[in-house]
């Protein structure tokens, strides 16, 4: 049953003059979901970026609250868990003054044999605005598209694609280095079970960027190559060319049979360590977006190394996430505001 | 008993070579008169029945020998009547069907189930394949002869393969003793276990695990070899690779007795449906590339490729309707299979009628060693008849089948069985049916 107060739909919000900033979606966003990074534009992801730049600023570093989306509902239905994501889009919702639902499978009837769709069904049914979705099965999110009337952002569908980690990643190379036309972007290691590398890849090759894949054959296939993206198996050579490198988490728990013989080998090959930043470049920036396997992907004292490391991006991530449901979810021209429906309403 | 006269058709039955304009008489359950000016005045004034084929294709009985009855077991996907009446739908007179039951078709009491249901559908026939191993599991024979005693046509663990090497050799040699052929799923599991599609640039896009075609390949591999060192007979069921119909062309070029058969969505669907997420697409083995649709499409031209098999695979909805990696594998067939294959090979001008035919009934009736497939005199009344130029939308709400999992739903498609006749008697008619609903 629902809570009482989702059915509530209205709470009026004085508007500032930031909100006005965010009224109504730019006509240039034509999509109702955010579900991967494949399938926008070079547009569609630098309007998600500068939209994201723009909440970062008119919040002060995403710490006040605007009211964008104030008498929205966002549910946050995570079939699996993560703490961080979920928190930072619970954040990010907030902070434009919709209302948070968190919904997770762990307890819920989903354990009692329901289908996911159902369950969704079941939310839409509660009069929600938007549904962030988190799944182990690569196009959950796409397959709820077709039985939800209201928008899906994909927070994670198994290997396949995390569009807001990939954008996070990209917003903080702008940041950093100003454009991405240009730059080379090494991303290393676990490519073949890793979201975030597929969502990097897209978005990193659509902006100008150039990507090379690094890793161990059994986690970097060399058929990438034929989607025209440099693969290589050796870290020491293609260090020099790379302004950026995303340290990729190797994920033990997706591997039928090891992809490699021994930890102990594969730090040895593509660790991030002191000796490995000496032949970088003097300006690398480093990320690491996964809860990183220290002495695996990276070694301490490179971890630790706070200039070159970017570790935790929570203020862009929340900017990311922002941007997300506001374009997916937020009020467009011609169409009507959550706030002017009767309550109840679904789209 | 009565008689029926089919009048005015084109014949196309490749086990007599004919392929002419002509009419058929039934009588008593058998052919009786085939040809052009074969069925005299009075034995046409005569008849009880006369269908006016002007127009149609007159093709002996289509067969399919790849058939998942599902019954006993899983009566919530498929039974043997409405599988039955979606196979007369779909213009097959006879249907092979698969031992993948629960419990699996392993002894003769399994075997007469399956007649005696079968004849109560009263639809089309239904031939048993039962299982090579007892109970499915891969470890010891099942009792080989006795279940031929009962019937069984041919023998499979599909749904699995035989993954002991040595027990297929076994099966290989004990089966010569009955000439019976061994239908084989070829499938190395550790090379794709976890699988949901091809394994290829759109599986790594995806990020969905992969089933490479090696899998299918090393299997065929290791079964042509076993083929050859026991003189056994190998059929490699729903074939889909390019590497795996080169491995069958170069042993039938050795003379290994070796057959295959390839399914309607393996010649026409590419792994770059999977883009869509629809577990519809799910199936093994996988929708390939379009390279591999080709090699497919090559060796049924050549005859590679003896036949065509649907491998129709029903699955109820609820089961269906899951994420990826949750669904079972498996795809309706015998309801699209026709319309399928007149659409992709003989409009196209790939295949002429009678290797189509060849392909669909004379050849499948001949490794399963049945007495169907032809329309020679005195032969079983078993005829289908086929509208080459009816376009038609396919609806899966209004399959007989009991499950909707096809991926052809809406789907316009040239040519459609209008009739099929079982030992002489009409047991599908698309008009009236289609007056009926
Ligand atoms: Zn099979
Ligand atoms: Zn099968």
């Amino acid at each position: 049953m629902p809570p009482a107060p989702l059915l509530e739909r209205k709470r009026q919000h004085p508007m500032t003059a930031s909100d006005h900033a965010f009224a109504e979606v730019p006509q240039s966003w034509t999509h109702r979901h955010l579900l991967d990074l494949e399938r926008l534009s070079a547009d569609d992801i630098t309007l998600l970026l500068d939209t994201a730049a723009a909440f970062k600023q008119a919040t002060n570093g995403c710490r006040t609250k605007l009211s964008a989306l104030a008498g929205s509902t966002v549910v946050n239905l995570f079939f699996e868990s993560s703490t961080r994501t979920k928190t930072s889009f619970a954040l990010a919702a907030r902070r434009l003054g919709a209302d948070v639902v968190d919904f997770s499978a762990a307890g819920s009837s989903l354990s009692k044999g329901e289908s996911f769709i159902d369950t969704a069904k079941n939310l839409e049914a509660m009069g929600v605005d938007a549904v962030v979705v988190r799944h182990q099965t690569p196009g959950t999110p796409h397959l709820l598209t077709e039985h939800l009337g209201v928008g899906v952002i994909n927070a994670g569908d198994g290997p396949h694609e995390h569009p807001t980690q990939g954008l996070l990643d990209i917003f903080s190379i702008r940041e950093q280095l100003g454009s991405l036309e240009g730059l080379t972007v090494g991303l290393v290691g676990d490519i073949a079970h890793s979201r975030t590398a597929r969502s990097n890849l897209w978005g990193l090759t659509k902006l100008g960027a150039k990507v090379i894949l690094c890793g161990p054959p059994t986690l970097v296939s060399q058929r990438w190559q034929e989607l025209g993206v440099e693969v290589s198996h050796d870290l020491d050579t293609i260090l020099p060319r790379c302004h950026v490198l995303n340290l990729l988490r190797i994920q033990f728990e997706r591997q039928n049979t090891p992809p490699f013989p021994s930890v102990r080998e594969y730090a040895h090959l593509y660790a991030m360590d002191k000796r490995r930043l000496r032949r970088a470049r003097s300006d690398l920036v480093i990320l690491a977006p996964g809860p990183i396997n220290r002495g695996v992907e990276v070694t301490a004292d490179v971890a630790d190394c706070p200039q070159s490391l970017i570790l935790n991006q929570v203020t862009n991530g929340l900017a990311v996430r922002m941007a997300a449901l506001w374009l997916t979810c937020g009020p467009r021209a011609g169409e009507p505001t959550p706030s002017s429906q009767p309550a109840g309403a679904s789209a | 008993m009565p008689s029926l006269l089919i009048r005015g058709g084109r014949i196309v039955d490749p086990s007599q070579s004919l392929d002419a304009t002509g009419d058929v008489l039934i009588r008593d359950g058998r052919v009786v008169a085939i040809g052009a000016a074969a069925v005299s005045e009075s034995d046409a004034a005569g008849a009880d029945e006369v269908i006016d084929a002007e127009g149609m294709i007159i093709t002996p009985g289509l067969v399919d020998m790849h058939v998942h009855l599902r019954e006993p077991g899983r009566e919530e996907d498929e039974t043997i009547e409405t599988g039955a009446a979606a196979a007369i739908a779909g213009g097959f007179t006879s249907v092979a069907c698969i031992p993948n039951t629960e419990p699996p078709i392993d002894t003769q009491g399994a075997v007469e189930f399956i007649h005696q249901k079968a004849a109560r559908a009263d639809a089309c026939n239904v031939f048993v394949v039962a299982c090579v191993s007892r109970d499915r599991a891969g470890k010891e024979l099942a009792e080989i002869g006795q279940l031929v005693e009962a019937g069984a046509v041919a023998f499979t663990d599909d749904g699995s393969p035989v993954y002991d090497a040595e027990l297929m050799r076994r099966a290989f040699e004990y089966c010569r003793m009955f000439d019976k052929p061994i239908l084989a799923h070829e499938e190395v599991l550790e090379l794709s276990h976890g699988g949901v599609m091809h394994e290829g640039l759109v599986s790594l896009a995806l990020g969905l695990p992969g089933m490479p075609a090696a899998a299918e390949e090393v299997m065929i591999g290791r079964d042509i070899a076993l083929a050859e060192v026991t003189g056994g007979r190998l059929h490699v069921m729903h074939l889909s690779t390019a590497g795996g119909v080169a491995l069958v062309r170069r042993a039938k070029a050795q003379g290994i007795a070796v057959t295959a058969e390839a399914t309607p969505h393996h010649f026409t669907l590419t792994d770059e449906c999977l883009r869509q997420f629809d577990s519809n697409y799910k199936m093994s083995p996988p929708l390939r590339t379009a390279a591999d649709v080709e090699a497919i499409l090559d060796g049924l031209v050549d005859g590679t490729i003896d036949c065509i098999a649907t491998d129709h695979a029903p699955h109820a909805i609820e089961k269906k309707m899951l994420e990826l990696d949750r669904a079972p594998f498996g795809i309706l067939g015998l309801e699209t299979a026709v319309g399928l294959s007149i659409t992709r090979l003989i409009v196209p001008g790939r295949l002429d009628w009678p290797r189509l035919v060849d392909a669909m009934s004379t050849l499948p009736s001949r490794i399963l060693g049945i007495d169907r497939g032809t329309l020679a005199v005195g032969a079983v009344g078993d005829v289908t008849i086929i509208d080459p130029n009816l376009t038609w939308e396919v609806d899966a709400s209004t399959f007989r089948s009991k499950s909707v999992n096809s991926p052809f739903h809406g789907w316009q498609l040239t040519g459609r069985a209008v009739a099929t006749i079982v030992g002489g008697r009409v047991k599908f008619r698309l008009h009236e049916a289609a007056a009926a609903s």
